[in-house]
């Protein structure tokens, strides 16, 4: 149940990109008939994804990943805003690192000034503070549509019509939003939008930028003439084939599977309340957390602890928690959202998906109350924390 | 993205020994803080007349190595002199183990702090010196 971190690339997908291993391998740039079949498989890419977002097929972008199209937004648009003297970002605490490790890059190297946006303790940036933020050095503002981690879901739509009234170009992450929610580019005032095809049960390696026809922004991968001239390399032809089909099955399931994640979220999140005493949802509730996203912080214990029970149980999660990952710091979302450093490191979050089962909804139910209470009772800080409430 | 942990590491994980507390310790110790996200408190039973640690157990808020590091530690000082255990050090521990990941290191120095802790609450509470503490630097 770490359907966040990637999916499966889905049958179908397959189906459709195997060709262009094989028999179709022309290179879309040369001249020769057969090369043609490459060139028109990545413009029928091209289309499904416009589709999808309601934006003309002229204005998508496929790139490496979702990293590079968050990159290319953020570098390119600074770059090419230097030369009108604008050197000002305005993005937020708790974005993905594609977007803040390029920030610091560029207040590192190329002398621009950024602000990251606090947010709530939901995780939700107010748009009157995007509008408080806005000088007239301000190149752009970038805000993630969906947060990756606690699944609060920001407002877009709000914060696109500031920007378009200011005339700033708006940028939204949209790699976890965009395998779950609809998206309309143009009713939501969108200028750029970065898409990942690996999160919506497509391959991994391709990703997407969508701009907005005369949007303002500099190459970031230079060479060669693909991509009308605005991203050079070979195309990976298999990969954006298996992107565009993932994006048309995607979008046509897009309402059913919404409502059947949404259910099993609220079953899960209703459960591990009920069962599990001071657990700690983080993030927004309803219509506003990501359909798929369930995140709980549990006082007293730490994640990685719950990880490896689960695993030991057959099952997938993430954490927050700084023992997960190579660095020793907790995670910067939990932390910009108020968390206490013991509650971040005591995050756990299951992100569900096609190969969840209600079945699997129960067994997490059955097991992790067991698991959470027996790390807890071997824990000095629950103990600390019971006495502190008087219960011990 | 769970760590290479040795099989070592996740039996005590598992299933850690010596979990728990003593009623009327003769020493506790404590180390590490909420922030870093560990937190390692050792008691003690400490004969008297042979000055053997007779009984020994842990609580630990923290990953699977500080879990792990914590029982395998309290194995290695049990039935120990309490100046036996004061030589115990981190890599022993580690060792015992099979080997901790490199940045999981301090979870071992974290065991050796506790019992020196919990060492030196005892010897204070039986007029005996207390030994100066070398803090790492972790």
């Amino acid at each position: 149940m770490d359907h966040t971190a990637t999916t499966p690339t889905s049958p179908e997908v397959l189906k459709a990109m195997m060709p262009y291993f094989g028999e179709m391998f022309g290179n879309p740039s040369s001249v020769y008939s057969f090369s043609r079949q490459s060139r028109t498989a990545i413009e029928k890419a091209r289309g499904q994804v416009a589709h999808a977002l309601n934006a003309d097929p002229s204005e998508i972008f496929f790139t490496g990943s979702g990293t590079e199209a968050d990159n290319w937004a953020l570098k390119g648009t600074l770059e090419k805003a230097k030369l009108k003297g604008k050197n000002h970002l305005i993005t937020t605490s708790i974005e993905h690192h594609a977007i803040l490790h390029s920030a610091e890059f560029l207040e590192a190297y190329e002398g621009v000034d950024v602000t990251y946006l606090p947010v709530d303790s939901e995780g939700f940036v107010k748009v009157e503070d995007v509008a408080a933020a806005i000088t007239d050095k301000t190149a752009l503002v970038s805000v993630m549509f969906a947060n990756n981690e606690v699944g609060t879901i920001e407002p877009i739509a709000e914060i696109g019509a500031l920007c378009r009234e200011r005339k700033i170009p708006f940028h939204t992450d949209a790699v976890q939003a965009a395998a779950h929610l609809n998206i309309d580019v143009k009713a939501m005032n969108i200028d750029m939008l970065s898409m990942s095809a690996h999160k919506m049960y497509g391959p991994k390696g391709v990703g997407a930028l969508y701009m907005k026809k005369g949007t303002r922004t500099e190459n970031f991968i230079h060479g060669g003439a693909q991509e009308r001239k605005h991203r050079a390399s070979t195309e990976n032809i298999a990969g954006i084939v298996g992107f565009g089909e993932a994006m048309e099955i995607l979008k046509s399931r897009l309402d059913e599977d919404k409502a059947i994640n949404s259910a099993r979220r609220d079953k899960l999140i209703a459960g591990i309340l009920e069962k599990i005493p001071h657990a700690k949802l983080n993030g927004a509730t309803g219509d506003k957390r990501l359909p798929n996203n369930i995140n709980f912080s549990f006082i007293g214990v730490e994640g990685e602890t719950l990880l490896l029970d689960l695993d030991s149980k057959g099952i997938s999660a993430s954490t927050g928690s700084a023992c997960s990952s190579e660095s020793l710091d907790p995670s910067h979302v939990l932390l910009a959202l108020g968390l206490k450093h013991e509650m971040a490191h005591g995050s756990l979050r299951f992100t569900i998906g096609r190969l969840t089962t209600d079945e699997q909804i129960d067994y997490v139910l059955e097991v992790l109350p067991e698991i959470v209470a027996r790390r807890r009772a071997m824990s000095p800080l629950w103990e600390d924390y019971l006495k502190s409430k008087g219960e011990l | 993205m769970a760590l290479d942990y040795s099989k070592k590491v996740m039996d005590h994980f598992i299933n850690p020994r010596n979990v728990g507390e003593i009623e009327n310790p003769d020493g506790v110790g404590e180390a590490g803080n909420p922030k870093c996200g560990d937190i390692m408190k050792i008691y003690l039973k400490v004969n008297d007349d042979t000055k053997i640690i007779e009984d020994v157990k842990f609580k630990t808020f923290g990953c699977a190595s500080a879990i792990a590091s914590s029982s395998m530690a309290t194995e290695l000082i049990k039935g120990r002199s309490i100046e036996d255990a004061w030589n115990l050090t981190n890599s022993a521990v580690a060792e015992a183990l099979d080997g901790l990941p490199p940045i999981k290191m301090h979870c071992s120095v974290l065991a050796e702090e506790a019992i020196h802790e919990a060492l030196n609450d005892y010897r204070g509470k039986h007029g005996m010196e207390l030994i100066p503490v070398e803090h790492h630097e972790e």
